[in-house]
């Protein structure tokens, strides 16, 4: 099979405002994160042939690529609306990026976006989100995302001995780096002993465990390594893709504590050529702050048992060996559901521009992007290269 | 039954109404395959380990053990909230199937990893009760 290592880069990328943003739709979030893209690109909407969108959980569409496509008045042939979890935008990417390398089209808007915190009430959202559990042999029993998170959470610190100030640390540096992002939702210092003392929601998470309920949207624009030479940016090339599918529904899991994240990230790697001790910068999927620990064992980044120890020596730190969630992650930057892995994306793509401003990682050059659908269910990671070779 | 009507009662489907049906008369059917000769859980239209459609339904000893669990402090809904922290559980039967639940008859703080549990059925409405654990041999 040939490669798409190389073979197509970010060429724009953007966020709109992001967190409780009350005076807006979540279509109108969708557009505004592509136009701000494509400005971000210097490209125009006719330039576009490729549209891809997940569907908003307050304001969906049967049909929501097509919907955002007329919205627009654009006419791309390729149009795809995704109605995944948390993976989706990732997995997207390679799928256009084929779409560009086969020469379907040559142009793609990847958009997303959703108002979780101010287009539905906090129950409303709850329910929404809980409705991932499977309706006759889950849903039936009470679970919310929360406790399908912490039968994980649970498993995993009984196998490996986990502490709940472990799991914390990875919320505190999750806001540590929301300290250095202006655009992020949470902007005050937390330390351990918050997280520790917050509100128990499902044992053992708490509630600074848990990613938060946001507005906000994001988009990347794609295309062939050799248009993205004569753009305005410095490309940001995709490097290595790779998804694992372990089971959608959390009684169905195989194993509560090692996830289809090996598989995922063994792909990119392979397609990359590249391996954990390559990567400068990594964004991880962090819903909630054991999901972190499990994806940097199941990455590569170290053995099997040993996050929770490796977090509280503070790798993941900008300036740590490997700085990750540097934008303030699911956890205190923004979390507006099923876009949430866009902003680390955009994020990366920032950090590979070294254009991240105070929390910029020195002389950055690899990002791994991971994400993870259902519970731990479905996983993507990219991997993305400010070089092509 | 008001306050039943509240909590999220399963639909059954065409795969699942013996299962369902079952459960109305308080026993546990699972899946067995009699061409591999493994169980499965959730009922499926074949087998998910040989795609097998010679599928019988037995009735599972009801007994397994207790592989992760949690106390949920925030219910889902009212329906969920009125009888205090529910534990979700997930359950590993004697017959090599995993199933959720909750643990019930039982103090929350004492739900523990491993912790053996046996089947009891709660009466939801006319046509469903739910199959839910409780520690083994308390009564």
């Amino acid at each position: 099979m040939e490669s798409l290592r190389g073979k197509v880069a970010i060429v724009g990328a953007a966020d709109t405002e992001v967190g409780v943003v009350p005076h807006t739709g979540a279509t109108a979030l969708c557009v505004d994160a592509i136009t701000r893209a494509l400005d971000d690109a210097g490209l125009a909407k006719n330039d576009v042939d490729g549209l891809v969108t997940c569907n908003s959980m307050t304001e969906p569409y049967l049909y929501h690529a097509e919907m955002i496509a007329e919205y627009l008045q654009i006419f791309p042939r390729y149009c795809l609306g995704i109605g995944a979890g948390g993976g989706t935008a990732l997995a997207v990417m390679h799928h256009a990026a084929s779409a560009i390398a086969t020469g379907v089209c040559e142009t793609v808007v990847v958009g997303m976006a959703d108002n979780l915190r101010s287009g539905m009430t906090r129950e409303r959202a709850m329910i929404t989100q809980s409705s991932a559990g499977h309706p006759q042999f889950e849903s039936p029993y009470g679970p919310t995302v929360p406790a399908f998170y912490a039968l994980i959470a649970r498993a995993y610190m009984e196998a490996y001995g986990a502490t709940s100030e472990q799991l914390a640390a990875v919320a505190v540096n999750s806001r540590n780096h929301a300290l250095l992002n202006p655009h992020a939702q949470m902007r005050t210092p937390i330390p351990v002993d918050d997280v520790l003392a917050s509100r128990m929601i499902a044992q053992p998470l708490h509630l600074l465990d848990c990613s938060l309920v946001s507005d906000g949207g994001a988009a990347v624009v794609l295309t062939s390594a050799e248009r993205a030479a004569d753009l305005k940016q410095q490309p940001v090339y995709l490097l290595g893709a790779g998804e694992g599918h372990g089971y959608e529904h959390i009684s169905q899991a195989h194993s509560l504590t090692t996830s289809a994240a090996v598989e995922s990230g063994a792909r990119a790697y392979e397609m990359a050529g590249l391996g954990p001790r390559d990567i400068d910068v990594a964004e991880l999927y962090d819903c909630f702050t054991p999901v972190v620990l499990i994806e940097l064992e199941d990455l590569g980044f170290c053995g099997k048992g040993e996050a929770g120890a490796f977090v509280e020596a503070g790798h993941l730190a900008i300036g740590g060996s490997l700085p990750t969630n540097t934008h303030g992650g699911l956890l205190s930057h923004c979390h507006p559901g099923n876009p949430g892995s866009m902003f680390a994306l955009t994020e990366a793509v920032q950090q590979l521009r070294r254009n991240a401003g105070e929390r910029q990682v020195k002389n950055a050059q690899t990002a791994l992007v991971h994400a993870q659908g259902g519970t731990m269910s479905s996983h993507c990671t990219l991997i993305l290269g400010r070089e092509k070779n | 039954m008001s306050k039943q009507s509240s909590r999220r009662l399963p639909v059954p489907t065409p795969e699942t109404a013996p299962y369902w049906e079952a459960c109305h008369d308080h026993r546990l059917l699972i899946q067995k395959c009699a061409d591999c000769g493994k169980y499965q859980f959730y009922p499926r239209s074949i087998c998910s380990h040989c795609t097998s459609t010679n599928i019988i339904w037995v009735e599972a000893a009801g007994c397994g053990t207790v592989i992760s669990y949690t106390i949920m402090h925030r219910a889902i809904s009212e329906g969920y909230a009125k009888t205090g922290p529910r534990v979700l559980a997930l359950i590993r039967l004697e017959e090599d199937v995993q199933m959720m639940s909750n643990i019930v008859e039982c103090d929350p703080e004492q739900v523990k990893i491993g912790m053996a549990v046996e089947v009891t059925f709660e009466d939801w409405s006319d046509e469903i009760s739910m199959p839910m654990y409780r520690p083994a041999g308390n009564r």
